[in-house]
Parts: structure tokens; sequence; C-alpha cells
């Protein structure tokens, strides 16, 4: 028998785990499948770390909740599945322009409205994009495994904290359920990042003021004699709400900007046999895996196929796409909807190469075998 | 190379779930790679409910089961619903108590007492599951009796440890002792 | 020349408000101040919350922790910072539609948890600031831009609403009655509970010149000659009660607050017990 730290996990409390690991000190949410055991859980876990737990009345309240708790300086996440998602958007919008660390968990099922409560689907991937109204950019993470989901439910956080934005980590029924080996790290071996704290004196402090070539303020919380404001309305470095257009102007432009001009710190992917590849499949989550086993299947009958992986889905890894669409003759985005990512990989790769898509909405996951049919196919 | 799909298949509230996490738990003590997934219908009780559990030495990328290798079915309903689903020369274990078995000239079957066993031997028809474990680890050796134990020693309610590792036991005995309840072209008692 | 209170506990960079000549709402807004002075409270412990409305625009006025919410979300975010940091004093300004309509599931929730959080209500039975629209408290018949012939909803009584839900401090106080509603505020802070005070202010600018209630000086009138104090009320005939409404401490209670019961969970463990 091994007898090492390794430990059998759902990939639901894999994420858990580590989001007490990164520091998560408040969880607020509501029943929902299939994401349900992660709010079981934090009841569960909080407590004995000295965090609080708490069952909200309703999704939005979670969440506002949540981001309430992030200001008074603690870290914080909900989850939720499709219909919670949408319920959420209100709050990921102010998170957004508050500049309010959180994590935000979908465990995506079949849609749309309550679709396939207990099946898997990823037709979330353009709502965690723009279901919050207004323009802004976003973080969204999608790991493929229960050890990824440790791993990256700790970067969400991190991320989060270094960038005062929500973050939201896209998981699905398949990988929040299933149950995979572990071995969890030693806490000498995470890297835990924490929000920036005011350099000046509580009379000096502006909570919106960005020091000279950086995009992200100092955050100092409730309660520690800063006395700021916050609001979700327009507002200049005071935080006080103005409609000065050129204010209102530069504050969009940098909340964009924080995220898009630091996407090679915040893009991550993963490949698999594309040094040779002819075809690259672009998948993430529960039908990456898929879609590896179709690589390997692909491969043994002599065709040049490989995986590419996107882990952070936003911002979108575009300098990667349009590097791989130079190398292969043929992309194909599987995903399990009826072609979102796709969407966003052809705008970028398609002047460079073909393009196809394979979608399935039926609430079952895809099979190797139907990657396999459909690349010999076409 | 080792690679064992298994079906564990029966209806809500039968602990099928619980009994493919202490296979999937065992297989790991044994130091190989395991998947465990299940798919459950709205109800928390009744309903059909299934387990699945993938068991290699390699790397295991697709999570779920499609076709399997071993299919326990407690039930008629997941029996006839599932029963497509062995892979030729596959091996099915299903209680005695499912009327209707099935016509499958290509796999073994082995109709075994469970859940009677869980009721009259033992008392305890909540350990059903855990004889159907002691069953399939007598018929495939999948994983090591040691792990088994320590799994299920892990995973079920403190205070039970004997009565599981009775049921167990019962679960290995049933494949021993029954052997005229085995059929199918593949029936090693032949 | 800005009063004393003002120079202390308000942001005066920030002014002047954007009410109405007229509104209620710095009365209310006012008699919060003069509770949090007189029970002299520190300014770094006080976190107020508030919604979208009018009325939730006081909190960017205030020199203290503030947080101007979502529409109706105000008691949401203010229970996240309350757990997440027990020891702030935490002050919510709402208004009708914001805490009755949108935010009526958070009050009647954050009331049942019984956690220690003074909700000021700002009353004028309108949606002011999209323009005198009807909100839950608009007394049945009168009107509103959406209820051009006359409101036909029955309208809530929001402190019967509050203390049905389970908080343990409710009173009613007017503008014009400002040293009861100081009082009251002072009362609400100092309960360790779900507290719940309904300010009823006015609107001349939408409410009152839809159903032409005059100028703010006869709303205030109004207001003076129909509230009447509880103790009065109980003892008057049914006949003299129609349309009066009671102001004063209408219910007060105690049971477990809602942090101390989570510290005692979290303390079960520290202990080791």
């Amino acid at each position: 028998m091994v007898e090492k730290k390794i430990k059998l996990m759902q990939g639901n409390e894999a994420c858990v785990e580590a989001a007490i690991t990164a520091g998560m000190k408040f969880y607020a949410g509501y029943p929902i499948t299939p994401s349900t055991e992660i709010a079981e859980l934090s009841a569960e876990k909080l407590p004995k770390v000295g965090g609080r737990f708490i069952q909200m009345e309703d999704e939005i309240a979670s969440i506002s909740a949540i981001i309430g708790a992030s200001i008074a300086g603690v870290k914080s996440m909900t989850a939720t599945s499709g219909p919670g998602f949408s319920l959420k958007q209100e709050g990921i919008g102010y998170a957004v322009i508050t500049e309010t660390p959180c994590v935000i968990v979908n465990v995506q099922r079949g849609g749309p409205s309550t679709g396939l409560p207990t099946a898997p689907g990823q037709g979330d991937i353009m709502q965690a994009r723009w279901g919050t109204h207004g323009d802004h950019s976003i973080i969204a993470l999608y790991p493929w495994s229960v050890k990824e989901i440790y791993d990256i439910t700790i970067k969400a956080f991190n991320l989060s904290e270094k960038y005062r934005t929500p973050v939201i980590l896209l998981l699905d029924e398949v990988i929040g359920h299933m149950r995979e080996s572990i071995e969890l790290p030693e806490a000498d071996e995470i890297e835990i990042y924490n929000r920036k704290r005011p350099s000046c004196l509580p009379e000096d402090y502006k909570p919106y003021r960005v020091k000279e070539g950086d995009l992200v303020p100092e955050m100092a919380g409730f309660g520690e004699g800063y006395r700021f404001h916050v609001t979700g309305l327009v507002h200049g470095e005071t935080g006080f709400p103005t409609s000065n257009s050129k204010i209102a102007e530069e504050l969009v432009r940098r909340l964009v900007g924080k995220i898009e001009d630091n996407k090679d710190d915040i893009v991550e992917t993963d490949e698999y046999l594309l040094d040779d590849a002819d075809i690259a499949i672009v998948a993430f989550g529960s039908t990456a895996r898929a879609a590896k086993s179709a690589v390997d299947t692909l491969r043994e009958e002599g065709l040049k196929v490989g995986l590419f992986r996107p882990i952070t889905i936003w911002p979108l890894a575009d300098k990667q796409l349009v590097d791989l669409s130079k190398k292969v003759n043929r992309l194909v985005v599987v995903e399990m909807n009826v072609g979102q990512y796709y969407l966003e990989v052809d705008r970028v790769a398609g002047k460079y190469t073909k393009v196809d898509k394979y979608g399935r909405v039926s609430g079952e996951l895809i099979t190797p075998q139907e990657i396999v049919d459909f690349i010999k196919e076409v | 190379m080792l690679h064992q799909e298994l079906r564990l298949t029966g209806s809500g509230g039968q602990g099928l779930i619980l009994a493919g996490i202490i296979l999937a738990e065992a297989a790991l003590y044994d130091g190989l790679n395991v998947v465990q997934s299940q798919s459950y219908g709205p109800e928390a009780r009744g309903g059909a409910s299934k387990a699945e559990v993938i068991i290699s030495n390699k790397e295991i990328n697709f999570p779920k089961v499609d076709k399997c290798d071993l299919m326990l079915a407690l039930t008629q309903t997941a029996c006839d619903k599932y029963i497509d689903s062995i892979k030729p020369n596959g091996i099915l274990i299903m209680d005695k108590s499912i009327p209707n078995v099935p016509v499958r000239e290509d796999i073994t079957i082995y109709l075994v007492p469970i859940i009677e066993t869980a009721m009259n031997s033992l008392g305890y028809p909540m350990v059903s599951n855990v004889i159907a474990l002691g069953t399939i680890y007598e018929i495939t050796k999948i994983v090591s009796k040691a792990s088994l134990e320590k799994a299920v020693c892990n995973r079920i309610p403190r205070g039970t440890e004997e009565l599981n590792i009775k049921a167990l036991e019962e679960g290995y005995n049933l494949i021993r002792n029954h052997k005229e309840e085995c059929f199918g072209h593949g029936c090693r008692f032949n | 020349m800005p009063s004393q209170l003002v120079n202390e506990y308000f942001r005066t960079e920030n002014l002047p408000h954007i009410w109405c000549p007229g509104c209620g709402n710095g009365i209310v807004t006012r008699a919060i101040v003069k509770a949090i002075d007189n029970l002299g409270l520190n300014k770094d412990e006080i976190c107020v919350v508030s919604g979208i409305g009018c009325s939730s625009r006081a909190s960017g006025y205030l020199d203290f922790n503030t947080i101007h919410t979502t529409h109706g979300r105000a008691l949401a975010f203010a229970t996240g910072i309350k757990l997440a940091k027990p020891n702030l004093e935490v002050i919510v300004i709402t208004g009708d539609g914001d805490a009755s309509a949108i935010g009526g599931n958070h009050l009647i929730h954050a009331a049942r948890r019984n956690i220690d959080i003074t909700t000021i209500v700002f009353n004028n039975n309108t949606y002011g600031m999209t323009g005198g629209q009807y909100s839950p408290t608009t007394p049945t018949g009168d009107k509103g831009t959406t209820a051009p012939f006359g409101n036909i909803d029955m309208n809530f009584d929001l402190c019967e609403l509050a203390k049905a839900a389970g908080a343990t401090y409710v009173s009613r106080s007017t503008i014009f009655t400002a040293n009861m509603l100081i009082k009251q505020v002072e009362n609400g802070i100092k309960n360790k509970g779900f507290s719940f005070i309904e300010a009823l202010t006015i609107c001349p600018t939408y409410y009152g010149r839809k159903n032409r209630k005059g100028e703010s000086v006869d709303m205030m009138v109004y207001l003076k000659e129909n509230a009447i104090n509880i103790a009065a009320y109980d003892k008057l005939p049914d006949e003299q009660r129609e349309g009066k409404f009671i102001i004063g401490e209408i219910y007060q209670s105690s049971r477990p607050e809602y942090t101390e019961e989570y510290q005692k969970i979290i303390d079960s463990f520290s202990k080791g017990v």
C-alpha cells in the first residue's frame, strides 16, 4: 500500500480545501445543484479556522454578502450553478466597478433556465464574459481535474487579490462531482497573494488612486481607520460619485486595462502533442479530457493531432491561439454547447486556418469516440 | 495494462455511490489511478442511481464509463437499463431478488442473494452495498483485500467496523459458496 | 457656517447634497448623526451601508466607513460586513422601495436572523430618484406616475412587517418629531440585534405635488397632526383612529443575536470542545 498524503477527493471538495488554504474566511451561498457540496463543506470547515459561513436568502444576497465581507477585509467566495449564476451578475458588475476581490464558482449544468440540474454543460462561457451589464473585462478560469481544481482555486483567489477584481471559477458537473486522487501540497509549496494594503496615512488615503505605472489601487478595509466610500456609481480616485465624462472614460479604460494589459500574467494554457500537429483540438474542463483520449486514439491511427487547453478562459488566450493557428491546418473547438468559445477562436484564428466546431447540449459528456469520428469525417 | 471500468447500479438510497467511493479509495491505497463518478435523478431516495469507477495503472483521461467490464445491478430497472453496456466477456453481478435474468450469452452472470444476506444473515439491509463490494473483490481481485477493508473502515460510520467487515466476508463467501448461481460462457466454476 | 455636527460627521467637500428643496431626508440624516454623537461612538467603527434611491445617497455625505450598494441589497451587503467584522457598528440607510420592494426579502431575513444591524428606512411613500412612481408604501388610492388613476395596491405597514419577521427593536417617528427619531436611533443602535426604525419623511417634489399635498410645510403639518404616540393611540376609540398612524417604540424583545451565536460555534472549536 502506498502511504503518502494522497487522498481521494471530490472536485467540489478540492475547491473548498484550496479556498481555505488561499485564505478564504467568509462564504455566503444558496443551495443549488451541482454546486451544493461547496456550500456544505464551507459550512463545516470555516468555523474551524475562525472563518464564517452563512446561507443567505437568495443568490443575489449571497454575492452581495461576500462583496461586503471582502470590503471589510476578509477573503470571500460564493458558489452556484446556471440559474444562480444569472442572478449573481448584478453583484459581479458591482465587484468589477468597486474593484472588490472575490471568487465566484459556477459549477455548470445544462441550460437554459432550470435546464438539466444534475447533468453537465458548458453553456456559461459567454455569460462568464458578458453576463453583467456594461463594459468590463473579467477573469474566468476553468480547470479539468480534481488536482487542478485545487491549484486553480488558489490561483483564482490570488488573481482576485492582485488585480482587485471578481474572478469566476468555472467548473462543470462532471469535474465538480467526480472523485480522483490528489496529493495536497505542503503549505510552503503554495504561493498566496494578498491585496496590497495602503502605503499612506489614513488622512492621505484615496481608495481608487493608482500609483504611476500601476493600474490597481491599494485597498484598505472597513474599520481600519481609513473611512473611505464605496459606490457602484462611476467614481474618481476619492471613491465619491461623479458624472465627469473624463473620469468615467478613464475609470472604465483602467478597469479593462488592468486585466487585458496583464494577460501575460493571467493567461494560462496547457498543450498536449502540439509540436508536430496538423490538427489541434481546442477544449476545456471535462470536455478536454475526452479530447485528450481522442488525441491518443487518432495518433495511434497515424493522424497528427494535438490538444490546446485554455485554463484561463477569460481574458482570451488570443496570442496563443494565433500562434497555434499559424502552425496547424485545422482547429477543432469541442465544447458542451452549440459553439461559444468557438466564436472567439474563429474571430482571432479564422483568418490563418480553418476553424471547426463540435458541440453537444444533451447533458451528456462528449465522448472521445465522437471527437475521433468528427475529426476523421470532415 | 490494467484498466477496469465498473458500474454499480440500483436505486437511490442503496449506498451505491458510497460503494463506488470505497472501491476507488481501495484502488488508490494500492497505488493505482482512479476516477469515481456518479449520476442520479432529482430524487434523493428511489429513482435510478449509478456509480462508476475506473481503475487503471495508466493516466485516466475520459472520466465516464461507457462500456463496462463489470456491472453490479441491485434492481430490475437498473439491470434492464444498463445490461447492454457490459463489454463482451464482461461480468454481471445481479441481486437474486431480480426476477428477470437478462439474456446475454457473451458475459458471465452471478446471481447472488446480496440483499437477502444483508437482511437475514446480518439483520441490516443497509450493508448490502458492502456485501456487494465483497462479491466484486472475490470475483475480480481488482484491489487488495487489505486496501478494501481499510477503505471500508475509513468511509463507514464509526462503531460499525465489525458489522461491515462481516458484511465484506459474507460477500466473499457468497461467491465461494454459491457456485451453482454462476452461469454464462465465462463461468469459472464450469 | 456649517454646524459643529456637520463639521464633525459630514464629508463637507461632498456638500451640497442632491436632495430637492423641502425634502425631509436631511432631517433624518441629521437625526442619525446626532444619535451617533449622543452615544459617543468611534467614527472608525461605524459602517453605514445604503442601497439605491434618494435616501441612499446619504452614505456618501457621512464621514464613516460607507458603502452605497446596489438596489435593495444594502442589508445583504451589511450582513456580510457585520459577519466579517462583528465589532463594526453597522447602520443601514434605505428607502421604502429599496427596503420593502426590491429588498423586501433581505429585510425579512435580516430581521429573522436578528443580526445586530440598525436599519433606518426613509419612507417618503414614493420612488423619488426615478420621478415619483408608486411604492409599496404609497397609500391605496394615491397617485404616482405609474399609478395615474390611483394606486390599487394595499400599502405595507413596514413596522408590522419587521416585527412579524423577527426584529427585536421596532419604532417609527417622523421628521416633525425629530427628537423622538434621534432617541429611537440611539435605542436602535444600543439594541443587540436587528433594529428597524421607520422615519416618515416627505417628498414634496413628486409625491406631494402628484397628490396635491401642498408645500413642504403643509406635508410637515400633516405628519404632525396625524401621528399619534403609541400609548395615546391604544386609548383612542376606533372612530378616532381613522387616518392616524402610530409613532413611538412599537416593539422590543430579546433573543439571541446572530453574530454572537456564530461566534459560539467558532469558540467551540478553538476551545477544542
